[in-house]
């Protein structure tokens, strides 16, 4: 029912890939078992600083998993058949971000046994809960979505009537579930650097470039690894998404600069401050926040002129530009530098350590090893072509 | 003696009823506990931490040397880093330190995120903590806009070194603060703070209730609270 | 039948697991005999019927958290009219069992049923008010009896 057998490696590249993934777990898997015992102490968090590195992916990661919706709202509201193929992607993606997701909120809990009190005493005024609620039903929608459309490909039939309007739902849900995570930040009165309107919009938009930017990487190395022709359409029309969505992103990040500093009020000068001149001294998330500005500006400069965004070896490049660019800016910036000054005015520096580097790529591993598996199963349904239908 | 189970559970369901009904007439008249921190009185004995001392070692508060991890339910800071904005270079109450500790807001943006609420706001106004709820998530600390509140990075156990055998610790991976001594309140006994002082800098009391020394204090004198902008209510009043 | 060899070990690997409980009994010398928890010298009544704490004083010890937490009421009638107080360590300990070493661990370690309350709430001991719960590591009959001297 599943079609876990078409995962099975038969090749030595794919088996070696695999090893590498599970010996990346398995050392984020013993450093997590060290953080059970001993505490969140392994982690380079303080009591100013008390979010890091897991909610910095888990912000980053619920983007990815609501850019989904741009590959499903064009091809199932707007028949754009380019996305025909694709759509099983971007689900398929979709539930491997939200698996990590969910993964790094549970390793940044000091008490994951009493998780389930999220489930026994449920709080609708508290946003954690929605965001709950909103991760799990999309987790669960995109599953459905994809395994059903994708055993209707593989018995060459049409799916199920009923699967329409599930397939709608999920095209606010995406949105929704990005809304509620901004919602956890931008609602918090004693954080100025979140209380922003344009905080959910900011999420949306750099959702909407760095996932499609990662599907467009992703289509690319499939097409290398399987030696079929890329879906070249497709591609062309993701990139036109991930221009627009990033030049959005970049125009919000400018709009944040001229509130702050042109009205001058401390509250919101001081955390940008910090992340890009430094403050009281302290300065290590400088150097990062202008590395992604240059990435960002730089992948603006490779998208926006069409015969760049259509050579394939350039258009990788300003994808990853993108996609590490608010990598950086969306997670480790926006959420440590919300923290400096603390309320009390201090200047605390945050530094990941090694376990909790160690932890978080085991973590990325695995939502690797999910997408490896989802990814095998969908282009074995293919005949190894994203573009071949199953006859 | 043997008792049948529905007997017992009629019994058992009155003695609670009985409680309920006691609290019932207190909360038709409940109470709303504040503080009033006199931060000259205070800086009549500049190096006191005896209030700190008292908190701590009354709640097992562990002390931890490691300033990135250390727990403190009322600290001591500077007038112009609990009141930011509020001071210039000619105030004089610049030199005169506060105490800053939990402000038991009325509008507490702590209890609004809690997704366990493993924080939550009494009858009595009190911002309680169910340490036994309470999932680590430190939402609660992202909220807090007085940094009130401190986490369990590891065991606390190891740090306590005069452990008070009459309270529980915490245990690693929960967060904690000033509970305003309830447990102390219901014995009617003030705060552990408020009675350590020896300048009387910390007075404690109801303020529904008109001839509460809170009462008179914030009629009689000038006072201001931390950050009143957001909204958040505080219940910790600073006399200038 | 060439994997005759292979399949003899396996068959012995596996009947060496089925009885793992048998011989690791065995081999550390643990006895059948059942769990005896130390009675309280002063106090002949429960806080509720002997019967109803047998089986559900886990349920007495949740509704005391959370009506002293989360309620305030810190002192509980018993439906025989005696008062208590809402306390693990005062009351439970203190008033009536003594340590839990005396008391609750004798049947948690029997049952191997953890106990999370002692990570926070003290023990009723001047000599290791800290004592380690039922679930960390060691808790032989020995480890439990030093702590308990």
């Amino acid at each position: 029912m599943f079609m876990i057998e078409k995962a099975i490696p038969r090749t030595r590249a794919y088996t070696l890939w695999l090893a590498g993934l599970a010996a990346v777990i398995l050392a984020g898997v013993a450093c997590y078992l060290r953080q059970l015992s001993q505490g969140l102490a392994i982690t380079g968090l303080s009591r100013d600083v008390t979010w890091g590195l897991y909610i910095a992916q888990f912000t980053f990661l619920v983007g990815v998993a609501a850019s989904a919706v741009m590959v499903v709202l064009p091809y199932y509201l707007h028949h754009t058949k380019a996305f025909a193929r694709i759509t099983i992607l971007g689900e398929f993606l979709a539930i491997s971000a939200v698996t990590m997701c969910m993964l790094f909120i549970f390793v940044d809990m000091g008490q994951p046994t009493r998780v389930l009190n999220v489930m026994l005493y449920p709080t609708p005024h508290s946003i954690m809960f929605w965001d709950m609620v909103s991760l799990g039903g999309y987790l669960l929608l995109n599953a459905t979505i994809a395994l059903v459309t994708l055993r209707a490909e593989r018995e060459e039939t049409a799916p199920p009537r009923w699967i329409k309007p599930v397939i709608i739902l999920s095209i606010p849900w995406a949105v929704s579930i990005h809304t509620v995570t901004a919602f956890l930040y931008s609602g918090l009165p004693g954080r100025p650097l979140w209380l922003t309107a344009i905080l959910a919009p900011r999420f949306l938009a750099s959702a909407f470039a760095s996932g499609p930017a990662l599907l467009i990487l992703l289509c690319l190395v499939i097409a290398r690894l399987t030696s079929k022709p890329v879906p070249r359409e497709a591609v062309d029309k993701l990139g036109v998404i991930v221009t627009y969505a990033t030049a959005v992103s970049v125009f919000f990040v400018l709009m944040e600069f001229f509130t702050a500093f042109y009205s001058g009020i401390p509250d919101h000068t001081e955390s940008l401050r910090y992340m890009f001149f430094g403050l009281e001294g302290h300065a290590p998330l400088v150097p990062w926040m202008w590395l992604s500005m240059l990435l960002g500006a730089g992948s603006l400069v490779l998208l926006l002129v069409p015969r760049w965004r259509r050579n394939d070896t350039l258009l990788a490049a300003a994808c990853a530009m993108v996609f590490f660019s608010l990598w950086i800016d969306k997670g480790i910036g926006l959420i440590v530098a919300a923290f400096v000054p603390s309320p009390l005015g201090a200047v605390t520096e945050y530094a990941p350590t090694l376990p909790e580097a160690a932890i978080s790529l085991g973590i990325w591993a695995l939502g690797a090893l999910i997408l490896t598996f989802l990814y095998k199963i969908a282009l074995s349904v293919r005949s190894g072509s994203l573009l071949e239908s199953v006859k | 003696m043997i008792i049948s189970r529905q007997a017992f559970l009629r019994l058992s369901g009155c003695s609670f009823l009985a409680g309920a009904a006691r609290k019932l007439k207190a909360a038709l008249a409940p109470a709303r506990w504040a503080m009033v921190v006199d931060p000259a009185a205070c800086a009549r004995q500049p190096n006191c931490t005896k209030c700190i001392t008292a908190c701590h070692q009354a709640h097992n508060v562990p002390s931890i040397s490691d300033s990135r991890r250390e727990i403190h339910w009322i600290a001591k800071e500077p007038f112009d880093r609990a009141f930011p904005g509020q001071e210039d270079e000619y105030s004089r109450e610049r030199i005169a330190p506060a105490m800053v500790l939990c402000n038991h807001c009325d509008n507490p943006p702590c209890v609004r995120v809690c997704p366990v609420q493993a924080t939550f706001k009494r009858e009595d106004g009190i911002v309680g903590m169910d340490f036994h709820r309470c999932i680590g998530c430190r939402y609660c600390m992202a909220a807090c806009p007085y940094g009130s509140r401190s986490f369990n990075w590891q065991d606390p156990r190891p740090f306590i070194h005069n452990p008070n055998p009459d309270f529980p610790t915490r245990t690693k991976g929960v967060v904690e603060k000033c509970t305003f001594c309830s447990e102390r309140l219901g014995t009617g006994r003030a705060p552990a703070c408020v009675e350590a002082c020896p300048e009387k800098a910390l007075t404690f009391g109801n303020l529904a209730d008109p001839s509460s020394p809170v009462r008179q204090l914030l009629a009689s004198r000038r006072h201001i609270r931390r950050r009143p902008e957001l909204g958040t209510g505080p219940n910790v009043y600073y006399l200038l | 039948m060439r994997d005759r060899g292979l399949i003899w070990i396996g068959l012995a690997v596996f009947l060496a697991l089925l009885a793992f409980p048998a011989w690791r009994n065995l081999w550390a010398h643990a006895s059948a005999k059942g769990p005896e928890p130390v009675l309280p010298k002063t106090e002949k009544q429960c806080v509720l019927p002997v019967e109803y704490m047998k089986t559900s004083h886990m349920k007495l010890l949740l509704d005391w958290r959370d009506a002293a937490i989360r309620r305030g009421a810190r002192d509980y009638t018993a439906p025989d009219g005696r008062h208590f107080a809402v306390s693990l360590t005062a009351t439970c300990l203190r008033e009536c069992h003594g340590a839990k070493t005396d008391f609750c661990d004798r049947c948690h370690n029997y049952a191997a049923v953890a106990l999370p309350c002692w990570d926070c709430h003290q023990d009723n001991n001047p000599r290791h008010p800290f004592a380690p719960s039922a679930r960390d590591g060691d808790a032989s009959p020995e480890r439990l009896a030093e702590v308990a001297r």
